[in-house]
């Protein structure tokens, strides 16, 4: 089980962030050729994020290099460097059907049968920024073995759709995150909630955490690393919800040690999705 | 590689390093180095700029560098992207550059 609370941005020409950004411990980091680095700057960046990359300064957080989108003539070659060098996830931006992903798969496979690397080991993130994207979700998310998880990302996905963000609980976005969501359980995939731009405000940036970890997101895209330590706190568990998640596991065990098929917790059935939850509380525990 | 033109790669920020490539008819490698870490890590970045432009088969060639406290995968980088812009070439060989 792989936690994917916090998705941390790093712009994928800019040396120092690219050299600092572990420090911060996200759960992932993403390296953004897109974006983030101007078209003159596309060469620079691919050959920083590729000797960072080998390098392997970043330990055991998860590695995800954000290429340019399937319909420019620089995600080829973000795709070489980013498979090449060892990059665990491709996150695909806007995306819109299932005809991309499809198209990424097979350059990816090639790759790495080219390069010697491990066919399947490069994973993929589909970014979905777009009511295109929402409508055809459940088909992309599960359109693909290599596919770990899907992201929305509000700031395109509410121009496309003619209105702009609001507060409170955000209305504009619920379809979207709903069906995001949803596309994400249904593919036995994660998903990640929007960036949220304003790093000033905490505040604003805690109401749609909260909003992200109550409809049962993984975690979200983070534009900046003060807000890693802000989200992995409020997906801490509680004393309570830990306690219980160990007594589920040590039940489970102990039935498992007598053979039994069926076990129970205080008169209430403890079943797989019961156990996987609990497992999940205690991992969530031990990284928070 | 054969280089064509002045090459420009980095920068002056902080943990950057920025590198200029002018190439050179014969003489070797001629390289200029300016670092705030120079007395602890001169050597280290002179061998790492020497080794990736062997990497990529330049011999002959004037090396101007600002180093300001860059890691080595960053000199490494700044170094080869200033190379394929001397060169003139887009499209990378990742099996030369190690």
């Amino acid at each position: 089980m792989k936690l994917r609370r916090s998705m941390m941005f790093v712009p994928g020409d800019n040396a120092g962030m690219l050299s600092n950004s572990y420090i911060y411990l996200p759960d992932s980091v993403m390296f953004d050729l897109e974006d983030a680095v101007s078209i003159a700057e596309k060469d620079t960046a691919r050959l920083l994020v590729y000797n960072t990359l080998k390098a392997k300064i970043y330990g055991d957080i998860e590695t995800v290099v954000r290429i340019n989108g399937v319909d420019t003539p620089f995600w080829e070659a973000d795709l070489e460097m980013a498979v090449r060098g060892g990059a665990e996830v491709i996150r695909l931006p806007k995306t819109e059907n299932v005809n991309e992903v499809k198209e990424l798969e097979i350059k990816i496979g090639k790759i790495e049968k080219e390069c010697g690397r491990e066919f399947g080991s490069t994973k993929i993130i589909t970014a979905i920024e777009s009511a295109s994207g929402v409508v055809n979700a459940v088909e992309i998310a599960a359109c693909s073995s290599r596919m770990v998880a899907i992201a929305l990302a509000g700031f395109d996905y509410l121009v496309d759709m003619q209105t702009e963000r609001s507060s409170g609980t955000e209305p504009e976005l619920f379809f979207a995150r709903a069906t995001v969501l949803h596309a994400a359980r249904a593919a036995k995939i994660d998903a990640f909630d929007v960036a949220y731009g304003n790093v000033n405000d905490e505040e604003g940036f805690m109401r749609e955490v909260n909003i992200a970890k109550n409809l049962g997101f993984n975690g979200k895209s983070l534009i900046h690393p003060r807000q890693i330590e802000l989200l992995h706190k409020a997906y801490k568990p509680t004393q309570p919800e830990l306690d219980h998640a160990k007594k589920v596991i040590e039940a489970a065990k102990t039935a498992e040690e007598k053979g039994l098929g069926v076990v129970s917790l205080n008169g209430k059935m403890i079943d797989p999705p019961v156990i996987q939850a609990a497992q999940r509380v205690i991992l969530l525990a031990d990284y928070s | 590689m054969n280089l064509i033109q002045k090459g420009i790669a980095g920068t002056l920020e902080s943990s950057d390093i920025l590198v200029i490539i002018n190439p050179q008819a014969g003489g070797g490698v001629q390289l200029s180095l300016q670092s705030k870490v120079e007395k602890q890590f001169g050597a280290t970045i002179r061998r790492v700029i020497v080794e990736k432009l062997e990497a990529l088969g330049v011999t002959d060639v004037v090396v101007d560098v600002k180093d300001q406290g860059a890691l080595d995968c960053v000199i490494a980088a700044r170094v080869q992207a200033a190379v394929y812009r001397a060169a003139g070439v887009d499209k990378v060989n990742y099996e030369v550059l190690s």
